[in-house]
């Protein structure tokens, strides 16, 4: 009797003592780990820190001031072109050229991400919250708030969004909402209040897949709540499709930030200094096209930022689909 | 599928009337109104504008105004005007003299109905949708087949600028091209009848449409030809391209058919900026103007039409869904 149980907690022992061939890691950091591996996403991830760093240090980084006139000096081509479609010499001290005032380019691009990033993740943090709480309790709940909660949904889903933003932006500009943070707010806004409804279908279909799972039976049964059962148990194993649709949202924000910019819309223009953001992408795209044949290069440095940073984001967001949900590999 | 049809049709009652109210609210609560005119232009003097406002009941309170768009109401002379319900959508405020449907829906006198901004819209957007298609499909098709090749890296690289760059974006760059450098369209025509100038907007339009074509096409192809009857046509020796037609291609198609009511939707409804930039004389141009001038009728109009014809698209999903794949039923 006392042998068998010795041996019982000898095996015990044994099998406590035994190392792990390859170290356990938890969904997140596995998909991380095969996130790295995927080349495109690596490049994408430094793409977008470059940026970021851009961003938040443009005012170490800019070579002039965005808007510091330099009189005299407008129009000039970018340094690498002699002479500009315009006749004008360009001037090693202005890399990317000037613009129509003389501001230089590259300083304005420079702090124009600075908009750009704000835009692609802060409406992509309140559409996560709002689309992921609204999910949840739709699916979970199910009956008639499911049913008032989902033609909500229908609503807003076949409002034309791109519209929608014009009509807000244009209707409350002028307001105090419209002029909080030079008009970022109301961009913030009229962009969440629209684009909620994508993340809450996502997430109330894995809730209804995932409330009949056995463990999610389980826990009730030893008389878990519904919130803790909701925020504990189901939104942890339905976080791989939240992360890669919100990975998907943020260029479409940057997008739409750079076409309201673009229509005249977006980010109202700062004349001091001091301020955190001064001009966007956008409405560097609208000035610029106003010269498209004299001076394209007005165009092309936004241009180019706002789609490598966008394919940034294509990039990484591909990158975790396939790390998180490998069954949708090449898909959509 | 009948009673289905009908549900979803008689669901687009709450959403027209939750669009246009938030319209209404949204329209009017931004300052000026359809009188104003630009600061350096006379200003209509606010006698005129009085009897404007009265004329057009635009003097009554908010809540009667809306009654008096969907349902109707009752003029100076007491004659009973109809509203949406009977599909008027009002007068415009700016083109005096013409209701919105006429501007939008009535082409110019000896043209036909594909002239009218409408139709211009509709005839940029299935341009847009055929280059979408003919290049789209093919490409993904031989993607797939060639998996892993320089065809396929070539088409994916493709793929993904048109995905993730934004059409206006692309725009930018070929108009430069096209328009500034090599000189071969012009930016603005003169007239739209020519075909060549057609080209570059429905290509511009249609160019994140043909990257996501090809994207589904692609990977459809490629589950589709890991199937077990793929296998077995294989194995009953037939020949490699009946393989390839009736069995891969037929059953990889579903969901890039499926695709196409939305799509063809998203890019009647999404073409304003390509319009603006173009000078197009279509239903998106006018909208961006009408909602610059506050012409508050027309805002409401193109708004719902254009909500409507998104949900007719969605709805059109679901329909060819169920007709493609019988193992699909509807609720």
């Amino acid at each position: 009797m006392t042998t068998a149980h010795d041996s019982a907690t000898e095996t015990k022992n044994r099998i406590a003592a035994l190392e792990v061939a390859t170290p356990q890691r938890d969904l997140l950091m596995d998909g991380l780990y095969r996130l790295l591996r995927n080349r495109a996403s690596v490049l994408g991830l430094i793409i977008i820190v470059l940026f970021v760093l851009g961003a938040l240090f443009a005012n170490f980084l800019a070579p002039f001031s965005p808007i510091q006139i330099h009189s005299g000096k407008g129009f000039l081509p970018p340094a690498f072109v002699e002479v500009g479609p315009n006749g004008y010499k360009s001037d090693p001290a202005f890399l990317f050229g000037t613009d129509t005032l003389g501001r230089d380019v590259l300083s304005r691009t420079l702090y124009g991400a600075r908009v750009s990033m704000v835009v692609g993740f802060v409406p992509t943090i309140i559409i996560l919250i709002v689309g992921t709480v609204i999910g949840l309790v739709s699916g979970y709940r199910g009956g008639w708030v499911d049913n008032l909660l989902m033609r909500v949904t229908d609503v807003v889903y076949a409002f034309p969004d791109l519209l929608f933003f014009i009509i807000m932006m244009i209707t409350l500009r002028d307001t105090f909402i419209g002029q909080m943070l030079n008009g970022l707010f109301l961009l913030f806004t009229s962009l969440a209040v629209v684009s909620w409804v994508g993340v809450a279908r996502v997430v109330r279909g894995q809730v209804l897949s995932l409330k009949e799972k056995e463990f999610i039976e389980a826990a009730r049964c030893i008389g878990a709540r519904d919130s803790r059962i909701m925020f504990r148990h189901i939104l942890p194993n339905s976080l791989g499709p939240i992360i890669i649709i919100s990975a998907m949202t943020v260029p479409g924000m940057i997008i739409t930030e750079a076409i309201l910019g673009y229509l005249g819309l977006g980010l109202r223009p700062s004349t001091n200094p001091n301020d955190f953001f001064i001009t966007s992408w956008g409405s560097l795209l609208l000035e610029g096209q106003t010269a498209i044949n004299a001076q394209p290069w007005l165009l092309l440095l936004p241009a180019i930022c706002v789609s490598l940073i966008v394919l940034a984001f294509t990039f990484v967001g591909d990158g975790l689909r396939d790390a998180l949900d490998p069954r949708l590999q090449g898909t959509q | 599928m009948g009673r289905f049809v009908v549900r979803r049709l008689l669901w687009l009652i709450p959403v027209i009337l939750v669009v246009s109210g938030i319209t209404f609210i949204l329209m009017h609560s931004a300052p000026g109104g359809p009188w104003d005119r630009d600061l350096s232009a006379r200003q209509v003097d606010p006698n005129t504008q009085r009897l404007l406002n009265e004329y057009y009941g635009l003097d009554k309170p908010l809540w009667r105004q809306f009654v008096a768009y969907i349902i109707g109401d009752f003029n100076k002379d007491g004659d009973f005007k109809c509203g949406l319900v009977c599909g008027n959508l009002g007068p415009s405020y700016r083109q005096r003299g013409l209701s919105i449907q006429q501007i939008l829906f009535m082409p110019p006198e000896g043209k036909n109905f594909l002239y009218s901004r409408f139709g211009y819209s509709v005839r940029l957007g299935v341009y847009a949708m055929l280059f979408a298609v003919v290049l789209g499909v093919p490409a993904g098709i031989i993607s797939a087949l060639k998996q892993n090749t320089w065809a396929d890296y070539i088409s994916l690289f493709i793929v993904t600028i048109g995905i993730s760059v934004p059409n206006f974006v692309i725009a930018i760059f070929l108009i430069i091209i096209f328009a500034s450098w090599l000189h071969v369209v012009s930016i603005v025509p003169r007239s739209w009848d020519q075909v060549d100038v057609w080209i570059l907007p429905a290509v511009i339009l249609g160019f994140g449409t043909m990257a996501r074509t090809a994207r589904l096409t692609r990977a459809s192809m490629l589950e589709v030809m890991r199937m077990d009857y793929v296998r077995t046509a294989r194995a009953k020796g037939m020949a490699e391209r009946l393989v390839i037609f009736r069995h891969m291609l037929k059953n990889s198609l579903i969901p890039v058919v499926t695709m196409l009511g939305p799509s063809l939707a998203a890019l009647v409804t999404g073409s304003f900026i390509i319009e603006t930039m173009f000078g197009f004389p279509g239903m998106g141009r006018a909208y961006v103007t009408a909602i610059g001038q506050r012409d508050y009728s027309m805002i409401m109009g193109t708004t719902l039409i254009y909500a409507v014809l998104v949900a007719l698209a969605n709805l059109s999903v679901d329909l060819t869904y169920v007709l493609l794949d019988p193992r699909i039923r509807l609720d």
